[in-house]
């Protein structure tokens, strides 16, 4: 089958995209396959289970619309990686930044809920980009000053940030009949939702910034030097390009966008700042990322599929009596399948 | 020539050994002998072949025609284990021990009969012997990690030692040692060749061939240039042997000379920097270039090139000392404050120093000014431009050069052209040129000599890093000598020759220069 791809691909469709969709059908198809030999061994009949999840997602337009909503705060995070990578950066701290983010956005919603949504809701954004900015740019100047790699701050950072979240909600910001969150969000710094699904206004950001990405990076003076820092920092720096200034700025665009995340989550999604509300949607995007190679499309398409088996693994926890674990060890199981990168085109890396 | 130990067979010939590094011609027909209780230099220049055609006869690298005989056997070695069963051993310019563990445990790590269940009292023992006889004692349940750098030598060589083998190559083991540690391993060697080993010493160092070797190959561009007996051999003769070679085919004037009143394009006074990791510091540096002129840098390379070319460019921070580009005080400013004021790099390595692999030649065209070609404020590139300012240097170096490729792909040639195009084309004020012509064929050589010739007529500055004596005598105006970090001599190319820059390099000199 693979042959027969190969050589379609090679004469009929040589473009670039269609390669790399290609590329992800079968990397999928692979882990699909390797999960179903799991659910064989636990005594589940996989394609049952594959058609419970495949319908209770892109079944109905209501299990489709909350495969898109699943999908929003991960096209943030999973850029929020792809971002800084082009400079050579290895962002992990998505999480972190989406919290702090979340904390900052949240602070803006519970300060100004008097203000209409037109002055409220960019206030929200702005802040949630500012908080993920800051939270990031502490890794981001001691990267550049050859201080600490950042692959280390950013992870170890992810644990901070929900713990001073958790402490603004204990000590200051917690409803009057609930600890472990806030208030409810006053309509007005709520996203608004589309056609009375739970899919909102952080989707069209998301695909915004994800098209925005794209054309920075091919067209633009700025996405040709973050190309040749991520390609060669000494030579750009020989070159005359600003490498230090370049990491610190970068990083904190990573930061902002996974604050960003944070953002969409709490005014979109729930409403409310929870506790602990993220669940790992940071290491998600990471996860992502690396699946798309940090290539938009990509981005689009894995966080898609992504999102798929997340709600779907829900649906499988109530129909098929199948721990949430079980989705882990899928989306593990399609990370491997990447890593190992199958030979579809001749070794040419998508 | 007459020799003696001819009457009895090398231990090691190589005939005709051919190796080429993509379009590099590192060894060309080279034939050697090696005889046992012999010390063999072999003496060249940086790039000069000596250290590839080790490795070939070591069994890293696979010549590319050639022979090799062992007692006059012809043998196959195509991996280090091949040559440890020819009892062939080589120590590395980059030691290869393993820090973690103790001086014993690396030992026994290499010994060839080493049992499942190892006997360290009977390795100890092993060690012991060997080490007193030659002088070679270490503690050895040091740590390695914990050993300086000449003990760890000491320990690589007990290693083949003990490992049987009969040829030790030794690739520039005194790089890294201090004088008394030197004169300790000469010693070493000493004892050594008494005993019968045969010893390959890789050196660029004139005088401490003529202190221990008995026999001397001198390589030039990857040819035997020469070899001789020590009794035969003097400096001069080696200096001539490693440096002159066929007449040069450029012929240019010196250009017009300056009056000294003019504004130096670029001035370091007494700039001192920090060596890094295996760097060299720079020590009282003292350049001026002024406009119209070439500055000659002569040196073997490691002596402190890449910092100096590192400093001007702003890539590394001057600790003591001033950096003045036009008169204007640019000290420790970022490397774009340097470019910006029209100054061009042309590094010894142009992959890893200058361009990004995976872009394309067009795209690697614009990274040094990406400013000038930005269009909308940054939200497009003007490409056209691009192309039109690399067409114009193009057809006036006359080089070619498919814009459309990756750079990864090109040959050291072909981006060394790349890299010259572009740093020619905004007409800078000062250009750095590092080993221009590395890689480069006749023709191209000659056309980046030119252009540099060019850029002086119109008035540029130019420093010239080499360690081509020849081209650096005919491009100069004036020529330094780079020796450990310092300049240790100034000359008009009128004034010297290659024997005396040949003396200064290799450091044979230097006394007599300092004290003076």
């Amino acid at each position: 089958m693979s042959q027969m791809v190969k050589s379609l691909s090679r004469t009929t469709f040589s473009s670039p995209w269609f390669n790399t969709f290609i590329r992800y059908l079968l990397v999928t198809l692979l882990a699909l396959f390797l999960f179903g030999i799991i659910l064989l061994i636990t005594g589940k009949d996989p394609i049952q289970s594959y058609k419970d999840i495949l319908t209770s997602t892109l079944g109905s337009a209501y299990g489709f619309s909350e495969v898109l909503v699943a999908m929003i705060p991960m096209l943030f995070t999973a850029l929020a990686v792809a971002l800084p990578s082009r400079v050579g950066l290895i962002n992990v701290g998505g999480e972190g930044q989406l919290y702090i983010g979340a904390a900052f956005a949240t602070w803006g919603a519970l300060t100004f809920q008097n203000q209409p949504a037109w002055i409220l809701l960019p206030v929200m954004v702005l802040l949630g980009m500012l908080g993920g900015a800051l939270w990031a740019f502490i890794p981001g100047y001691l990267k550049a000053i050859g201080l600490v790699n950042e692959t280390i701050t950013t992870l170890l950072f992810n644990s901070i940030a929900p713990k001073i979240v958790g402490f603004l909600i204990f000590g200051y910001w917690h409803s009057a009949m609930d600890t472990v969150k806030t208030a409810n969000f006053v309509p007005a710094a709520r996203l608004p939702a589309f056609f009375g699904t739970r899919v909102h206004l952080g989707l069209v950001i998301g695909l915004a910034l994800l098209i925005l990405f794209w054309f920075i990076m091919k067209y633009t003076r700025w996405g040709l030097e973050m190309r040749a820092i991520g390609g060669n920092s000494q030579a750009a720096r020989r070159n005359g390009l600003p490498v230090k200034r370049y990491l610190i700025v970068v990083m904190c665009i990573g930061g902002a966008i996974a604050g960003l995340a944070g953002m969409a989550q709490v005014s979109g999604f729930y409403g409310v700042l929870l506790l602990n509300f993220s669940m790992g949607l940071g290491f998600m995007g990471f996860l992502i990322c690396w699946l798309a190679g940090g290539e938009p499309i990509g981005i689009l398409l894995m966080s898609f599929v992504v999102a798929v088996i997340t709600t779907g693994g829900n649906m499988l926890q109530l129909t098929r009596d199948l721990p949430y674990a079980a989705i882990n060890i899928l989306l593990a199981l399609t990370l491997f399948a990447v890593l190992a990168r199958p030979n579809f085109f001749g070794g040419k890396k998508a | 020539m007459p020799n003696p130990l001819e009457n009895q067979p090398p231990i090691i010939a190589l005939r005709g050994i051919t190796k080429t590094f993509s379009t590099v011609l590192a060894n060309d027909h080279v034939d050697l002998d090696i005889f046992n209780a012999e010390v063999h230099a072999l003496l060249g220049e940086n790039g000069a072949g000596k250290s590839t055609l080790m490795k070939i006869l070591f069994g890293f690298y696979r010549s590319d025609a050639g022979e090799i005989l062992l007692n006059g056997n012809p043998i196959t070695v195509h991996s280090p284990r091949d040559a440890r069963t020819a009892r062939i051993g080589m120590v590395f310019q980059d030691l290869n021990l393993i820090p973690a563990f103790t001086v014993a445990e690396n030992i026994a790590l290499f010994l060839p009969d080493l049992k499942a269940i190892m006997n360290p009292k009977e390795i100890d023992q092993r060690i012991n012997e060997i080490s007193r006889h030659y002088g070679l004692e270490v503690n050895h349940q040091a740590l390695v990690s914990q050993l300086s750098i000449g003990e760890q030598q000491k320990v690589e060589i007990l290693k083949l030692l003990l490992s049987d083998a009969r040829l030790l190559i030794l690739d520039e083991p005194t790089r890294v040692l201090a004088p008394h540690e030197v004169k300790a391993l000469f010693n070493v060697l000493d004892n050594l060749r008494k005993d019968g080993y045969a010893i390959v010493l890789i050196t660029h160092k004139m005088k401490e061939v003529l202190e221990c070797a008995d026999r001397i190959t001198v390589l030039r561009r990857g040819k035997v240039a020469g070899s001789l007996l020590c009794e035969d051999a003097t400096e001069e003769k080696l200096v001539t042997l490693m440096f002159e070679k066929e007449l040069s085919e450029l012929k240019i004037n010196q250009g017009t000379t300056h009056e000294s009143t003019s504004m130096p394009v670029l001035e370091l006074r007494g700039v001192e920097t920090h060596a890094e990791g295996a760097g060299i510091s720079l020590l009282g540096i003292d350049l001026k270039i002024l406009p119209g002129e070439i500055v000659g840098v002569a040196g073997v390379s490691g002596n402190g090139q890449r910092e100096l070319c590192d400093v001007v460019l702003g890539m590394e921070t001057c600790i003591k000392g001033m950096k003045l580009l036009h008169g204007q005080d640019l000290t420790n400013l970022p490397v774009q404050a340097m470019r910006r004021n029209g100054v061009s790099f042309i590094p010894e390595n142009p992959l890893m120093m200058a361009s990004v692999p995976f872009m394309t030649v067009l795209e690697n065209m614009a990274l040094t000014d990406t400013g000038r070609y930005a269009r909308r404020g940054g939200f497009s590139m003007d490409w056209a431009a691009v192309k039109a300012d690399i067409d114009k240097t193009v057809q006036r170096l006359g080089f070619t050069l498919n814009l459309y490729t990756i750079a990864k792909s090109l040959s050291g040639g072909n981006l060394q052209r790349m890299v010259i195009v572009r740093e020619m084309t905004h007409d800078p004020r000062l250009i750095i040129a590092s080993y221009l012509t590395r890689g480069l064929d006749v023709q191209s050589t000659i056309a980046a000599r030119q252009a540099l010739v060019q850029a002086r007529e119109g008035g540029a500055g130019v420093l010239l890093i080499s360690e081509d004596l020849e081209e650096l005598l005919t491009l100069s105006n004036r020529l330094l000598v780079l020796y450990e970090g310092r300049f240790v001599g100034e000359f008009k190319p009128s004034e010297t020759d290659i024997y005396e820059l040949g003396h200064l390099m290799t450091g044979s000199k230097v006394e007599h220069v300092s004290n003076g």
